[in-house]
Parts: C-alpha cells; sequence; structure tokens
C-alpha cells in the first residue's frame, strides 16, 4: 500500500510498493505489502474489511444454514432419528447464535463498513486500524463458539440461554462457558465498530453532506450503530455474570441460593430487543436504496423513512419483556410493554407504507435486487402482523414457546433481514468486484428462495397454534391430529421447503463463481444510481474518490446526471456516469494520505481468544493472553496511524505534481 | 481502550461537527459504558439484601475509611484537572507532574480497595458467601479495574511525554486521558451512595 498516492489515470497500473520503513514504532516495522495476502491481513481499508466481513458471514451463514437443515431433516418424520436429543438442543442453539451473531450483524457490518464511508464521501473510517481490529476479533469470537463443538460439546441452552439450562446442572460440557466468552470477544467487534461509524458518520461526511442529505442506509447504519453502542454493554453484563457463576462459582441466577432467575431475562432481553433492530435496519437501509433506484422516482417521504428509523431506535428500548408475557411480571408491566409493542409496529408501519409509494407510478425495473427488497416488503409485513398478534399479551401466552414464534421471527429475520441483504448483495455486486451477478441466475435464486422459505415457515404458524412446542427434538404421530391441520404433513412440508430454501443459496454461491469466472466488466453507472458510492471507479480506488465530492443535494450523483429542463420541465441527462468521474479524475486532491496497514490490531485481536481458552482450561494461559493484549495496545499506541513521510525511504517530497508517482 | 486515546486520524484535520475524532469516540465508549455500569449496579441492588448465611452489609462496611478513600479518588480530579491545564500550556514539567500525582492517588484508592477487600474477606463475606458477596465485588471490582487501567494509562503517558514520543497533539491525548479518569471519579460518586450510604 502506498502511503501518499497520486491519483492515477484510469487503467493505469497498480502504483509500485513503497520503499522499506526507516524507522521502527515499538517492535515491529509497519508491513508494507500492496499484494498478496499480507496486503489483506493487516490491511486497515475499509473495502478490503468489508469484503473480509463479508467472506466470514458467508461462512457461518453455510454453518447456520447446515445446522438448520439438520434439525429440519430430525423433524420431517415423527421420532426423528438423525439427531440425539442432546445433539438436537445444540443444533438449534447454534443455529441461532451462528445466524444471529455471526451471520446477520457481520453481513450488515460488511456493509456498513464498505458503503457507509463511500455514501458520505469519505476516505475511510475514522479509525482504521480499530475497524480492522473489530474484523478479527469477530473472527476470534467466532472461532470460540464453534470451538466447542470439537471440545465435549457445543451450547445447549437456546440461544437466549436462560437459567437454569444455562448452569452446570443441565449444562455440563464446556459448550455455554465457550458460547459465553465467544459471544463476549465478538461484543468487542461491535461495540468498536459502532463507536468507529458514529464518529465517521457524524465527523466524516463530504463537503455539504447534511444530516439530511445522507442516504437512507447510511441513516439507518447510524441508528444501528447506537443502538449496538447501548445494548452491548448490557449483554456484556450479563454474559460477564454468567461466566462468574460457571467458573468462579458465583451464584446470580442459581434459584436454589436465592438468585432470582428473571434478572439473566430482563438483561438478555434490554439487550436482545434492540439486537432485533440491529439485525433488521441495516437491511430497511439497503432496499430504501435500491426500490428508489429501480423505480426511477426518488424515495418517498424521505424525513419520514429516517425519523421512524430513529423512533424505532428509541422505542426499542422500551419493549424488551414482551418476549418474558409468560414469566409473571404482573398486569402493569405487562400492559405497559404490550401497549409499547403495538406503538412500535407504527414507524414500521410508515416505513412500508414509504416503500410502496416509491414503488406507486414508477417506471419499475425488476432485476434480482428489486425482486429482493420487493419480497422484503412483503415477507416482513407478514411477520409483522404475526408479531403484533404476540403483543397482545393473552393470545401471545397461547403462542409462547411454541413453533408460532419460531414462524414469526423467521418471517421478520429471514424475510426481513436476509432478503434485504441478499438485495444488497445483486445491488452493490458491480461496485464492489467491478461484475454484475448474473440477473437470471439471480431470479431464479430468488424465487427458489421465496418459495422455500414460505413453505419452511408459513406452515409453523399452524403447526405452532396447534401446539408443537419449539426446541422438542421429536413429535409423535399419535398426537399429530388430522384433517388440515395434521402436524405429520405439514412438518413435512416445512422439511421440503428447507431443502429448496438449500437449492436458493447454492445457486446464490453458484452465482458469485460463475461472476467470479467470467471477464465482462460491469458498466461504471449499471443501474442509473443516485447516491455518491457510484460517483467513483469500480471497485473503487483506494482513497475512494480522486477529488472529494461537494454535496448539494439528497441523491447527489443523480442531480448530477440529470436536470429539469427550464423550459419544459422536463427531466434530461445532462452527464453520464463516465463524465463525472473523468472530470474527478481530472481535478483529483494533490496529496492524499491514507492511513497505513499495521500489525498491531491482528495481534491484540489475536490475544483474546488465548484469555478465554485460557479462563476455560488453564488460568496460565490466560495470563499470556492478557500480556499479548497489553504488549499489543502499547505497540499500537506507539504508532501513529498515518505513516508520516519521513518514515520512508527516500522521504516523500511535499510537492504536488500530479503525475503518477510511486511513492514511499 | 487506551487505543483509541492515543490514536490520530485525523491531523487536526476539518471534521463536520468541529469535535476531534478521538475526543467523539472517547465520549461514545464513555456513554456505553455507562451502560455497562448501569447493569452491575442494577444486578447489585437487586442482590445486596440477599445475604444468606453470611455477614450483612452493615457488618462489613467500614464507612469513615471509604469515605477517607473516596475523597483521594475525588481529589485525583483536581489533578487531573491540572493536568490537563498545563498540557494546554504546552507545560511538560506541569504535565507529568499532575499527571503522576493523579497516578499515585488512584493507587492510594486501588491500595485501599484491596485492604478493604481483605478485611471483608477476614470477616467471612467471600466471592462466593451470597449473593450480596458476589454482586458486591463484582461491582466493585469492575470498578477497581476501570481505576487500574487508568493508572496504567496515565504512567505510560508520562513515559511517552519524557521520551516525546506522543503521537498527535499532546494536549489532547492528556485531555482524553482526563475524560476517561473523570468518568470512572463520577461512576464511583454513585457507586459509593448507592452501595454505602444507603442502608438496607
Amino acid at each position: 500500500m502506498a502511503i501518499i498516492e497520486r491519483p492515477a489515470p484510469a487503467g493505469a497500473p497498480a502504483l509500485p510498493a513503497p520503499a522499506t520503513p526507516t524507522r521502527t514504532y515499538g517492535a515491529l516495522r509497519r508491513p508494507v505489502a500492496t499484494t498478496g495476502w499480507k496486503s489483506w491481513v493487516f490491511t486497515v481499508d475499509h473495502k478490503k474489511l468489508g469484503i473480509m466481513y463479508g467472506v466470514v458471514a458467508m461462512f457461518f451463514f453455510i454453518v447456520g444454514g447446515i445446522e438448520a437443515v439438520l434439525i429440519r431433516l430430525q423433524l420431517a418424520a415423527p421420532d426423528g432419528k438423525v439427531l440425539s436429543a442432546d445433539v438436537y438442543n445444540q443444533m438449534f442453539t447454534m443455529h441461532a447464535t451462528t445466524m444471529v451473531f455471526l451471520f446477520v450483524m457481520p453481513m450488515a457490518a460488511a456493509f456498513a463498513n464498505y458503503f457507509v464511508p463511500l455514501q458520505i464521501g469519505a476516505r475511510d473510517v475514522a479509525f482504521p486500524r480499530i475497524n480492522a481490529f473489530g474484523f478479527w476479533t469477530l473472527v476470534g469470537g467466532g472461532i470460540i463458539v464453534n470451538l466447542s463443538w470439537f471440545l465435549g460439546g457445543a451450547a445447549d441452552g437456546g440461544w437466549f440461554m436462560y437459567a437454569p439450562n444455562s448452569g452446570p446442572v443441565f449444562s455440563p460440557s464446556n459448550g455455554v462457558d465457550f458460547w459465553a466468552l465467544g459471544l463476549q470477544i465478538t461484543g468487542i467487534a461491535s461495540l468498536t465498530g459502532a463507536v468507529n461509524l458514529i464518529v465517521t458518520v457524524l465527523n466524516m461526511r463530504a463537503p455539504g453532506m447534511s444530516l439530511m442529505r445522507m442516504p437512507v442506509f447510511t441513516w439507518l447504519q447510524l441508528v444501528v450503530q447506537f443502538l449496538l453502542l447501548f445494548a452491548i454493554p448490557v449483554i456484556t453484563v450479563a454474559l460477564f455474570l454468567l461466566s462468574f457463576q460457571r467458573s468462579f462459582g458465583a451464584t446470580f441466577f442459581d434459584v436454589s441460593a436465592g438468585a432470582d432467575p428473571l434478572l439473566w431475562q430482563h438483561l438478555f432481553w434490554i439487550f436482545g430487543h434492540p439486537e432485533v433492530y440491529i439485525l433488521v435496519l441495516p437491511s430497511f437501509g439497503i432496499i430504501s436504496e435500491v426500490l428508489p433506484v429501480f423505480s426511477k422516482k426518488p424515495l418517498f417521504g424521505y424525513p419520514f423513512v429516517v425519523f421512524s428509523g430513529a423512533a424505532i431506535g428509541f422505542v426499542g428500548w422500551g419493549v424488551w419483556a414482551h418476549h418474558m408475557f409468560a414469566s409473571g411480571l404482573g398486569p402493569v408491566s405487562v400492559a405497559v410493554f404490550s401497549i409499547a409493542t403495538m406503538a412500535i409496529a407504527v414507524p414500521t408501519g410508515v416505513k412500508i407504507v414509504n416503500w410502496t409509494m416509491t414503488l406507486w407510478g414508477g417506471k419499475l425495473n425488476f432485476t434480482a435486487a428489486m425482486h429482493f427488497a420487493i419480497g422484503l416488503v412483503v415477507l416482513f409485513t407478514i411477520g409483522g402482523l404475526s408479531g403484533v398478534t404476540h403483543a397482545v399479551a393473552p393470545s401471545d401466552t397461547q403462542q409462547t414457546d411454541t413453533y408460532y414464534i419460531v414462524a414469526h421471527f423467521h418471517y421478520v429475520l429471514f424475510g426481513g433481514a436476509i432478503f434485504g441483504l441478499f438485495a444488497g448483495f445483486y445491488y452493490w455486486w458491480p461496485k464492489m468486484f467491478g461484475k454484475q451477478l448474473n440477473e437470471r441466475l439471480g431470479k431464479a435464486n430468488f424465487w427458489l428462495m421465496v418459495i422455500g422459505m414460505n413453505l419452511t415457515f408459513g406452515p409453523m404458524h399452524m403447526i405452532g397454534l396447534q401446539g408443537q412446542p419449539r426446541r422438542m427434538y421429536v413429535w409423535t404421530e399419535a398426537r399429530a391430529g388430522e384433517g388440515f391441520f395434521n402436524l405429520a404433513f405439514w412438518n413435512r412440508v416445512a422439511s421440503i421447503g428447507s431443502l429448496i430454501l438449500t437449492f436458493g443459496v447454492l445457486l446464490f454461491l453458484i452465482n458469485v463463481w460463475k461472476t467470479a469466472r467470467s471477464k465482462q466488466v460491469a458498466p461504471l453507472d449499471p443501474w442509473d444510481a443516485r447516491t455518491l458510492e457510484w460517483m467513483t471507479t469500480s471497485p473503487p480506488k483506494e482513497h475512494n474518490f480522486d477529488a472529494v465530492p461537494t454535496v448539494h443535494h439528497l441523491d447527489e450523483f443523480f442531480h448530477r446526471k440529470y436536470a429539469q429542463d427550464p423550459v419544459t420541465h422536463e427531466i434530461k441527462q445532462v452527464a453520464t456516469a463516465e463524465d463525472i468521474v473523468r472530470d474527478q479524475e481530472a481535478n483529483a486532491d494533490k496529496h492524499i494520505h491514507m492511513p497505513s496497514p499495521s500489525y498491531w490490531p491482528i495481534i491484540l485481536a489475536g490475544g483474546l481468544p488465548v484469555i478465554a481458552l485460557g479462563i476455560i482450561y488453564a488460568i496460565p494461559v490466560a495470563i499470556v493472553g492478557a500480556a499479548i493484549v497489553v504488549l499489543a495496545i502499547f505497540g499500537w499506541s506507539l504508532e501513529p496511524s498515518t505513516a508520516p513521510d519521513t518514515d520512508f525511504d527516500p522521504p516523500a517530497s511535499g510537492d504536488g505534481t500530479k503525475e503518477l508517482a510511486p511513492l514511499g | 481502550m487506551a487505543d483509541a486515546v492515543v490514536h490520530h486520524a485525523d491531523h487536526g484535520h476539518h471534521t463536520s461537527t468541529g469535535l476531534s475524532n478521538n475526543k467523539l469516540g472517547m465520549w461514545l465508549f464513555l456513554g456505553s459504558e455507562c451502560l455497562l455500569f448501569g447493569g452491575l449496579i442494577s444486578t447489585y441492588m437487586i442482590y445486596r439484601g440477599r445475604v444468606g448465611e453470611g455477614p450483612r452489609p452493615g457488618n462489613v462496611f467500614d464507612i469513615p475509611f471509604t469515605s477517607v478513600s473516596s475523597f483521594v479518588l475525588l481529589m485525583s480530579s483536581l489533578t487531573m484537572v491540572l493536568a490537563v491545564a498545563a498540557a494546554q500550556k504546552r507545560d511538560d514539567r506541569g504535565t507529568t507532574l499532575w499527571l503522576t500525582v493523579t497516578g499515585l492517588l488512584g493507587a492510594t484508592f486501588v491500595g485501599g480497595q484491596v485492604y478493604e477487600f481483605t478485611a471483608m474477606y477476614n470477616e467471612g463475606l467471600g466471592f462466593t458467601t451470597s449473593l450480596f458477596g458476589s454482586a458486591f465485588y463484582t461491582l466493585t471490582g469492575f470498578h477497581g479495574v476501570h481505576v487500574t487501567v487508568g493508572i496504567i494509562m496515565l504512567l505510560s503517558l508520562v513515559a511517552i511525554i519524557k521520551r516525546s514520543k506522543v503521537p498527535g497533539d499532546k494536549a489532547e491525548v492528556v485531555e482524553l486521558v482526563g475524560l476517561y479518569w473523570h468518568f470512572v471519579d463520577v461512576v464511583w460518586i454513585i457507586i459509593f451512595t448507592l452501595v454505602y450510604l444507603i442502608p438496607t
């Protein structure tokens, strides 16, 4: 990576590597590789980190998906023999944990990392090294959570890990220890990411990019990062208490010792309810970009979408106890949380209306991304409506712990969060990789997923209301019932649905593979997009923009391409994306200082899993891990984020010529 | 969060809010910390009466002693302010002097906490004796760790200033450590009031 870059003409070869640093900070010289694995492992570039987040999240999506299919195979027939009761418990616990913490959150982080700086016209995030640290921390946490599969059994108390299931009596293996410590580590990743992205959005916007000119994706990511900032410490406390109970003999959740089992439930859901908005709001943001572009209209009621997002962010803190209606909170609490839960449906409904009105009267272009975006609107509405039935406490008491709940949250999380992420893949792929995913495969991918998902989760409404409890590893023929509501039939449908879903995801992977092999280059602006991230090359240069744009409008890129004829009032194209990018290259900023790669983030992040393993197996190992962390913090602190010119030999000269100069 | 402290990303460049990235980042981090201590304090408040067979809070607390060590910690906020003032006047000697004094006062507080824990343990309140014991040691222990991290940051800063190795704006780095230090102090005022002064 060049430390100081001169803008290169389009198509020019990559800049040669800079010379070796002459000064060392702490113990290590800076990494300088610009190609090969080192250029990825030690990078602090938000785009590379975004792609790495995406790859890791996709890996865990496949892991979580395999776990889901095994669950459905077990339940496809009465008295299933595929999994034992014990392994089944581990399977559903790890399926949820993996999908929530290791797929949807990191995938949303992937898009946030890649696109938030681009959408606000910044060259990187505020703290690039902390960004790299967050990614490697996530990897470490994911490994710790999953390592338990190979070391005596995974966590088996359900993803919300209620007491007493989380205690040593019902969970004697180390699974829950790995789970608690692993999530503690991924929590550090989320927290540092939240601080980083909030500062980035608030502080690093391009000139003229006021808050109300920010793209909706960036806005909703800002809301999500605030939710993370305040929700993560609460789960941190809960996980610490759980670890202290399991490792050091405390009795925080042990009823026999006089503890209050509701303490865990409250702490978990004070985190857990904001968490569901953390999962779904990024996808809301993605389709708020996709729908206007493929409707050829601005987003209907931009301020309403933004403020209803913020409203969800606030009200989301006051509804957690609706997860606990069956725990005997008392009528006043139940009434309050019931009403608050119905209230939060309002800002969500506002968004649905805005998206629908964006489509209304638009010139609709049914691309794969548009398919997924419309799929989200429809499926999330179904999930939202069943959600309102949970808000009604007496009805919820009937539904608690049945498959009806499972149906609800898969409609909002699969139909909502995951469909939004897929819309993002198809929409932004050409920007990230310079190649378009195949549209025909993409649509097949969509239809398989939409059919598979409805066949899998639709019947769960019925089998849930019929009374089949969730988390039971078998169901019996004798109690399956008859006629239309026969459990055996609908369980089989759900299992077949999950296989169709699997083929849908497989088609996506095939699409990625085919696109990677294809040589066809995507046009600069394939969708006639509206926002700043499209106002640069695809994939963007390391410094994102040759000249940082000055923003005059919401949908700045659209306004640069189109203008209204003063006489006829017709909207006419006045420039192409190519013109705009060429113009930027011609007026490129002279000196662009980019943050330099560093060894410290990965070393610091590497210390954390060592501490976790030490706490579980041998305290001396934890001390070694802590020593790594402390030394890495010192090394990090002494190393400037951006290497000064004098760090390189020969020293970079300070003149402002614009020719392509290999600098270092 | 020592990493955010000595991090300089923006070279004093213009930012949209006018506030430096580091300072805004530190404020956000401290906002998050409020919820961490909020959770720990809530846990303690629920469990402080659940003493089982063990000693009651009133029997093990030595309020005059803890008042003195609380006073010492509060005074360290004053010396921290003096350190920041010296740093803003580019007075390296004053800065390192007051940073050192702040660190020593903090160390006195932590020493007092170690003494207090030992005394309470000898009176029969272990970490696993009762829910009160577990919650008390967890809450005050977390605070003690925060103070200790603060002391390490202060003393490291002294060493780095003496060797002129501060990356970025020195006065701002001192101010950031100061923000953290004041926050830890404020949290202690809340803990001292709720844990020690309000009778069960």
